[in-house]
Order: C-alpha cells, then structure tokens, then sequence
C-alpha cells in the first residue's frame, strides 16, 4: 500500500520506519531540509522536501495514487488542511490526521477527516483508568459505525449491584459484552448477577453511552 | 451587524476600522496584543485576545451572535480551519476568509468556503495595469 505521511518530526519517522518495515511504500513529507536529511540518512530516499498542504507538492507525491494520507505535523490546521486536500483534491480514500486539541476531534470528522489521534485524549483516558471515581473508560472506537467499546466498574454503591443483568434498565443500542469478576471472564446471560468490583466490556452507540453508564453504574 | 475578525494584521486592522466607522459592532481576535495598535486611535470596538482556530476563544469573543465572520491571520491554513469552525459549528451566516495560495483557495471554493486569494486579485490587478493601462 502506498502511504503518505505529511510531517517529518519524531512521529512521522517512526511512523514510516513503521510502515516501511511492514512492507508499505512510503513518501514523507517535509519542509524542513534538516529533517529530511536525518531522516534520509537513516531510511533511504523516502522523502519529499516541500510543504504537504500544497497542491503541487502533492501532485508530485503521486498523490492520486496513494491508498492513505496521515499528517502528523505538530499543528492542528496543517494537518487538517493537508487531509482535506488530499481527500478532495487527489481522491484519497483514507486520511488520518494528528491533533493535539482534543476539541477538534468532532470538527475534523465533520470536515471529511476519516480518523484523528489525538495523544492528548489517550494520555487522558489512562488517567481516567487508574482513578476508581470514573466509572466508564472508553476502550476503542468503531467510529465509521458510532459505535464504541467501553468498560464500566461497577462502584460498591451501585444501584445494579445484586441484580441480574435482565432486570437492570440498560438502553437499546448497547450490548453487555463480557463481565469480569476478578480473574474469572464470562460471557454473561440474562441471569448473571451484577456485583460491586466487577468490570463490564459493552459496545454502546455513542447517544446511549450516558444511559449505559447510569444504568450499571448509578448516578 | 456584527463582524468577528480574526487576525489584526495589516489587513484585519484596516478592516476593522472601516467597519467600525461604517457603524457596525466590530470585534477583532488576535493571539498577539501588541498588534492591536494597528486599530485606528478611534476604533470603538472590542480587540480580544485569543485563538480563533480554538472552538472556546471564538465562544468568548461571541461568535455565536455573529452576522460574519472574517478570517485574515498570516496562515492559509489557520484561517481555513477557523472559517470551518465558525461555518460548519457556530453555523455563522457569513463566513469569509484570505487564502494565499491560489490552488487551495479553488479547492475550498469549491467545498463551498467563500475564499478570497490576495496572491491571485493582485496579480490579475497587475496584469490589467500593465497591459490595458487600467488606472
């Protein structure tokens, strides 16, 4: 597959290196002569010098050709800019873009991005996970789907616990995946009994998320 | 009417003070505060610190009750995504922005952003001087 990558920082050289060692033809650009250089120097010939928002210089990338764009510069509206040109412009099916304002994630998804990382978000959700107050981690997103994977931990004072799963008032659209009940993980059914300390893997869209969250895990 | 301006350069400030005599409620947003001297000495309105490509910046500085929205930063890219933001989020009813780069600024005409390329107005600007004496 052939892959761009928009920004050639500390992640889009380890990014390619990534993707040349799984066998992907990869072009890196970047505007910087320096950073093409260091990377040159330990990759090959994998790089464009140039600015990757540039119609010109994506022209001279192939473009049209390449079967993903990821722009990973360190700002925001270049790697949105760099995305939307690709997509619109050169027809790349897929583009993924790098943010650093977890806020822009809604906005570039509304702008055509198919998928953004956003190291602010991560970083936030592993805090999230090592403090017990916050009942529901988000796990994985399905996102051409809305859909997404989370767990939820069941607090000592949760109106759910003791009960079955059938009798509990969890919203259509989600789905009780797996419950773990210490080392053990089951596969639960209607009956299986809700207790504090266990953890439950769901798929909920994401309007039903906050139903889903209250209905195991109270308030 | 109201007009949000970002970007208090050359162009953003001389803007602003034309609104701002012609009677319009004008705030400008810039993430410089010495480029605010730009504004003429009777500009009588709001000159507000912030990232207008930053969605809580434009809410302070009122976007939300915004007639137009006008981006005019050094960045094509800047004033793109600020233009979307205020276009596609606050769903500003007027949304303009300067785009150097003539090829971008078809590409988002053509994604329905009113865009306007100085780079592309000068030159053909010129080029009726020089060749058809246009004064």
């Amino acid at each position: 597959m052939y892959v761009i990558v928009v920004g050639g920082g500390r992640l889009g050289y380890y990014l390619s290196k990534g993707l040349l060692s799984e066998g992907h033809e990869v072009l890196v650009i970047e505007k910087d002569q320096t950073k093409v250089e260091r990377i040159e120097e330990e990759l090959g010939s994998i790089c464009l010098q140039g600015d990757g928002c540039e119609a010109t210089i994506l022209e001279d990338a192939g473009t049209e050709r390449a079967s993903l764009l990821v722009a990973v510069t360190d700002e925001d509206e270049d790697n949105l800019v760099a995305c939307q040109v690709a997509k619109y412009m050169f027809n790349v099916p897929r583009v993924i873009a790098r943010i650093s304002n977890p806020k822009n994630e809604t906005l570039f998804m509304k702008l055509g991005i198919d998928v953004t990382v956003s190291a602010t978000n991560l970083i936030l959700e592993h805090i999230g996970q090592e403090v017990p107050s916050h009942p529901l981690i988000h796990l994985m997103e399905l996102k051409d789907r809305d859909l997404e994977m989370v767990e939820v931990r069941i607090p000592l004072d949760a109106p759910s616990a003791g009960k079955q799963l059938k009798d509990l008032s969890l919203p259509q659209g989600s789905l009780v995946l797996l419950i773990i009940k210490g080392h053990d993980i089951a596969v639960p059914t209607p009956e299986t009994i809700v207790e504090p300390d266990n953890r439950i893997i769901a798929v909920t869209n994401t309007q039903a998320e906050q139903q889903l969250r209250t209905g195991l895990a109270g308030g | 009417m109201k007009v949000l301006i970002m970007g208090c350069g050359r162009v953003g400030a001389q803007l602003a003070s034309l609104l701002d005599g012609e009677g319009f409620q004008v705030t400008v947003l810039d993430i410089d505060s010495g480029s605010f001297r730009r504004l003429s000495p009777t500009f009588a309105g709001t000159a507000l610190l912030g990232d207008g490509t930053d969605e809580d910046s434009l809410r302070k500085a009122g976007i939300e009750e915004m007639d137009a929205f006008v981006a005019v930063t050094q960045g094509d890219n800047r004033n793109v995504m600020a233009a979307q933001i205020a276009k596609h989020i606050f769903n500003v009813p007027r949304v303009l922005c300067r785009i150097y780069d003539p090829l971008r600024q078809e590409l988002y005409e053509k994604l329905e952003l009113e865009a306007i390329s100085p780079t592309r107005v000068f030159a053909s600007l010129l080029r009726d001087r020089l060749i058809e004496g246009k004064r």
